[in-house]
């Protein structure tokens, strides 16, 4: 049986639900959520690249840099914030981020 | 035959770490199972043809965001036990959540079909038997998508500015190097003049 293009998308789809309960499951933890989130990104760029051969056009592979790019920087920012907030408070528990509540 | 060999393990491997990240007890393990499943998924890069991105995968991620991960879980003193409270209790909602989204994107699978004339409009076709991935993707990415290429690099030096931004603390009583006050000391002020009696030294 060859390996096609829906293989690679059910991994994908894997990987992304497992993101997605990874964030679920872990509610108080901003880093884990954090690297769900990097998980759901994998899983979207394992889509492009996959769509990318299947349709032999390589826009897909440069949406995937581009989606890299983002990611990089959204964790640099993210756990910049997750560091300075630390610095803060003392703690990074999700239920303890409520400065803005009203 | 190799090659369905190496998807499976792969991706046998990519989806088991990946439920290690989300369910390890230690955070340090989650982030070095997240560098697992990032070398994983280079190699279903690879075997897709896309040697490039693969490549890049465990540069940027593994190399740099992972690292950054690890150093950010080393260095914060957080009681994480306390933090894994309640996770039996979320246990049923997550669940109920990402089995309608795995039966949502099943429920796609099943449906979709890619159009004949999708295959035929591919915007940049690849020529594998004339081209390697990396000479193609350049090609393409220096010249019809120069702008996203700098707009990613823009994104990049904006986070990397930020990053810094947020995290330099200035402490206070540190001595550093003043370089206008050097420049603006004159021979008044920097150099003295004295007789040395001979014998008694200053």
């Amino acid at each position: 049986m060859m390996v096609g293009l829906s293989h690679y998308l059910t991994v994908a789809a894997i990987l992304f639900t497992i993101g997605i309960f990874g964030i679920f499951l872990n509610r108080k933890n901003v880093i884990i959520i954090m690297m769900s989130v990097e998980l759901m990104l994998l899983a979207v760029n394992i889509n492009l690249v996959a769509f990318s051969t299947a349709l032999n056009d390589l826009v897909g592979q440069v949406f995937a840099l581009l989606v890299l790019t983002v990611a990089a920087a959204e964790a640099a920012i993210g756990l910049a914030i997750l560091v300075t907030y630390f610095r803060n408070r003392g703690t990074i528990a999700v239920d303890d981020i409520t400065l803005m509540k009203g | 035959m190799a090659a369905t060999l190496f998807f499976y393990l792969f991706s046998a491997l990519a989806v088991a770490s990946a439920v290690m990240v989300i369910t390890a007890r230690n955070p340090v393990h989650s982030v070095l199972f997240l560098i697992l499943c990032f070398f994983n998924a280079a190699g279903l890069f690879i075997l897709m043809g896309a040697e490039f991105l693969a490549m890049i995968l465990v540069v940027v991620y593994v190399g740099a965001v992972a690292v950054l991960f690890l150093f950010v879980v080393m260095m914060l003193d957080v009681d994480f036990v306390k933090l894994r409270e309640g996770m039996a209790s979320y246990l049923p909602v997550g669940g109920i959540i990402g089995l309608i989204v795995l039966v949502e994107l099943a429920l796609l699978f099943g449906t979709w079909a890619i159009s004949p004339e999708a295959i035929k409009a591919a915007a940049a076709p690849a020529n594998a038997a004339t081209m390697t991935n990396t000479a193609a993707l350049g090609e393409i990415l220096y010249t019809k998508y120069i702008y996203w290429f700098q707009a990613s690099g823009m994104i990049l030096l904006v986070a990397m500015v930020g990053a810094i931004v947020l995290t330099l603390r200035h402490k206070e009583g540190v001595k550093r190097q003043s370089i206008a006050a050097q420049v603006a000391r004159t021979p008044a002020t920097a150099v003295e003049i004295r007789k040395v009696e001979p014998g008694q030294g200053i």
